[in-house]
């Protein structure tokens, strides 16, 4: 009896420990960004980093309030999300289509390898005269560039997604008698899912990145050209305005595909 | 004795030769036999011996480079085969009803009729209770509970079996055998079961074809009269078993010792 209490009480203080350990490692990730913005703060109020370059958090907090306020600023926003939205599935869909055709039949996958390999290194900003020049200076010239940056990782971990998947399903897959759509939907889409998500994961994030300057290039309106007109007139806590924003929204995507990587992927 | 009519399995002058950097290794050379309706046929040999090339052809994954094999049709609606295959053949990515259910659903039988014989099969293996669980939050005996399930579900003409039992524990292989003895003698299929545990032939087989390697031929068959239903106990307990082990042994060790010899 007495041996048991005590081993309960051991355990009970592990455990204890265990908790206390998991929230000093969550406090820790709370705090290096609040420490970072404090530094900044002090240093810039103090004037030991040169304000006019490095307003303090607190004056660019001001500024996103009275941009946002004028509701100028949120046009900007939804222009840009707009065209992410739109471009990202206009990559996105048409690279999974492939990816997984690729993956599945080898004829296939040797004919388009070597496209896909020669144009993926080029950047898509590279491209941009050329998108310009074929599809115009409208909304849709800008969409087509970030389909473009965002197809190349999505179409190839799609193929490594599907060459990845055990031979041992395509056989029962084939043994029970799944006909070529069955086996599209069942077996090959599901079972790259994965390796697939990833290379979206990838592709969301070359998205932000090349909106941002796409829209710096050659743009009137959203998130890229508010950093890049601000900075020409010199408004530079506006100009951080875009930055922070530009963060915000990488993370929320980020946060967003990770929701949907656990509703689509239940079975990892 | 064997008649005509109920002959289910004929297999007839089958090899199968593959081709390694150049070199030529007679995975199967002239295999001959034939099973009857009904009859739990196991094949025991060591590994590497071309057991599972065998069943591979007979399940259609595979092509044979020379030779025949017929299965008999009765049904018009039934599938020829169905595959337990050895581990992790069950898809990770699907429910348990949804591998069960997986042959039917892939032949777009009736919803009525999917669910019924998912749900009898389930229920046969008692995994009713875990039907919407993905297989990674299953057993290793659960998992082959699953694809035991998933092939009688899909009710086929013969079921072929590659050793599903080889990874598992003792007393869960024992569990299993004794299941899949009680569903096949309910469904009186024809099975052809692969496997390298002599005493997993001695307790499913109405007869065992011993066969050896390189090149992979059947080189005698043996006969199980123990009565049925059977118990793995009772299969133990029985003194003519021991005979039969150490007469499959015997031949075992003959085999291991000649290919040492030749090479």
């Amino acid at each position: 009896m007495e041996e048991l209490k005590k081993a309960v009480e051991v355990e009970q203080q592990d455990f204890k420990r265990k908790q206390r350990s998991k929230r000093i490692k969550q406090v820790l990730t709370i705090s290096s960004p609040v420490f970072m913005l404090l530094i900044w703060e002090i240093l810039s109020q103090t004037a030991i980093i040169d304000p006019r370059f490095f307003p303090p958090p607190t004056t660019i907090i001001e500024t996103l309030i009275s941009m946002s306020a004028s509701g100028e600023l949120f046009e900007h926003v939804k222009v840009s999300l707009t065209r992410i939205l739109f471009g990202f599935l206009m990559g996105v869909i048409p690279a999974i289509t492939l990816g997984l055709i690729m993956g599945m039949y080898s004829s296939i996958r040797h004919f388009f390898s070597p496209l896909i390999m020669a144009l993926m290194p080029i950047p898509t900003l590279a491209m941009l005269p050329i998108i310009l020049i074929i599809f115009g200076i409208g909304e849709f010239s800008k969409m087509v560039t970030i389909a473009a940056s965002v197809f190349f990782p999505v179409v190839i971990n799609t193929v490594a997604g599907v060459m990845n998947i055990d031979k041992v399903y395509s056989d029962v897959a084939k043994n029970y008698g799944a006909n070529p759509k069955d086996f599209f939907m069942k077996i090959a889409l599901p079972g790259a899912m994965p390796v697939m998500m990833e290379g979206i994961q990838m592709g969301q994030a070359i998205a932000l990145l090349t909106i941002v300057a796409a829209e710096m290039i050659g743009a009137n309106s959203g998130i890229g050209y508010v950093i890049w007109m601000n900075y020409k007139a010199f408004l530079i806590s506006e100009m951080f305005v875009g930055l922070i924003l530009i963060s915000f929204f990488g993370y929320l995507f980020s946060l967003l595909l990770r929701g949907l990587q656990s509703k689509l992927i239940p079975w990892k | 004795m064997t008649l005509q009519y109920e002959k289910k399995i004929q297999v007839d002058h089958l090899t199968k030769v593959f081709l390694k950097n150049r070199e030529r290794v007679m995975a199967l050379e002239d295999i001959n036999f034939s099973i009857r309706d009904g009859e739990f046929v196991c094949i025991l040999g060591p590994s590497g011996c071309g057991k599972t090339t065998l069943l591979r052809i007979l399940a259609g994954l595979e092509k044979p480079s020379s030779g025949d094999y017929n299965i008999e049709v009765n049904g018009s609606e039934r599938p020829l085969q169905s595959m337990v295959f050895q581990e992790q053949g069950v898809i990770p990515w699907m429910t348990v009803e949804e591998n069960v259910a997986l042959g039917l659903r892939m032949r777009h039988a009736p919803k009525k009729l999917i669910k019924e014989r998912t749900n009898l099969y389930l229920e046969k293996v008692g995994l009713t209770k875990y039907k919407n669980l993905f297989p990674k939050e299953l057993s290793g005996g659960m998992k082959q509970r699953v694809s035991i399930a998933r092939a009688f579900a899909n009710d086929p003409e013969i079921l072929l079996m590659d050793e599903p039992f080889a990874a598992l524990d003792e007393q869960n292989k024992f569990i299993l055998q004794e299941e899949l003895l009680s569903i096949w003698e309910e469904t009186k299929k024809t099975v052809i079961f692969i496997t390298h545990s002599i005493d997993e032939a001695i307790l499913l087989s109405d007869r065992i074809f011993l066969m050896t390697s390189q090149p992979g031929t059947i080189k005698e068959e043996v006969k199980i009269d123990l009565p049925r239903p059977r118990q793995m106990t009772q299969v133990r307990s029985d003194p003519n078993t021991a005979d039969v082990f150490l007469k499959i042994w015997n031949h075992l060790q003959d085999e291991v010792q000649e290919s040492r010899n030749q090479s």
